[in-house]
């Protein structure tokens, strides 16, 4: 079975996604071995939904994106890996949030990855995944050449041995 | 997705990309991609659905922890459970984003 790329998309925007232009340096395969036993291994989530934590973060730049459509909000937040639904707040301009914020699992399944740590299927889970906007046009080059190394030594600081990412 | 996938790659950390657009993950070289045939933000399905929200994770940590090279895609076998017309308009949001507003307008002129 083959997925259908475009089931859920304007036909409209099929020639904008089909085949994305390649940035100049991402023009070769890379890879990173996986070098543990999942039962082993230390994993993180990262989801670019715009979730963010209401009483102590802020929320991404939407208002800016607002007035500048080709920006978008490249930072990121650390979201507890004991985090409910009921905590997160959601800034993306892109995509209907009623589904994300009635169960954040569908976009960041912190929860599900808690019981595949119990069941003994992951080692275990960092203490703090990860969130971003995920519409980068703009700000693309300041995700890449600063937000994506936060994002990795953050990681790394945890020691996370793999990132499951999951595009809003 | 599939660009910070790369970034945080080639800075040693493994990675795999969770996504209905899996054609334009694997275009862009993510080094591991699962596709699911889902509307956008609901990568691992729907709200209380812990069942399939687990098996898209498990095949996610799968490919994650058992891929063998770069460009390894696996597709997962699951009907959104929602006729088509529907769930196409229930992702989208009420107004256009600033981005399509501008496109539209554009059009327009």
């Amino acid at each position: 079975m083959r997925v259908d790329s475009f089931a859920f998309l304007p036909r409209s925007f099929r020639p904008l996604f089909e085949k994305p232009p390649r940035l100049p340096d991402h023009a070769a395969p890379v890879f990173a071995p996986f070098e543990k036993r999942l039962a082993e291994a230390k994993v993180a989530l990262l989801t670019s939904a715009g979730l963010f934590v209401s009483a102590t973060q802020a929320s991404f730049d939407g208002e800016r994106e607002k007035r500048e459509p080709t920006w978008g909000d490249p930072s990121w937040r650390a979201i507890p890996c004991d985090v409910t639904t009921a905590e997160l707040g959601m800034m993306h301009l892109h995509l209907n949030a009623a589904d994300v914020l009635a169960d954040h699992d569908i976009a960041l399944p912190t929860t599900v990855l808690a019981e595949l740590v119990r069941d003994g299927v992951v080692g275990s889970s960092v203490s703090r995944h990860i969130s971003v906007m995920g519409f980068q046009q703009a700000g693309l080059e300041v995700w890449r050449k600063e937000t994506a190394p936060e994002i990795a030594a953050a990681l790394r600081d945890e020691g996370a041995d793999g990132v499951v990412l999951a595009p809003a | 997705m599939p660009v910070l996938a790369r970034e945080l790659e080639s800075r040693g950390l493994p990675t795999v990309v969770v996504t209905p657009m899996p054609d334009g993950a694997e275009h862009l070289l993510a080094p591991r991609v699962v596709g699911v045939e889902f509307p956008f933000g609901h990568a691992f399905g729907r709200p209380g659905d812990r069942a399939t929200q687990r098996r898209v994770l498990e095949t996610a940590l799968t490919v994650l922890a058992g891929a063998a090279a770069p460009g390894t895609r696996v597709d997962l076998d699951l009907a959104w459970p929602e006729p088509r017309g529907v769930a196409y308009k229930s992702w989208q949001p009420a107004e256009p984003s600033p981005i399509v507003a501008m496109m539209l307008a554009a059009q327009k002129k």
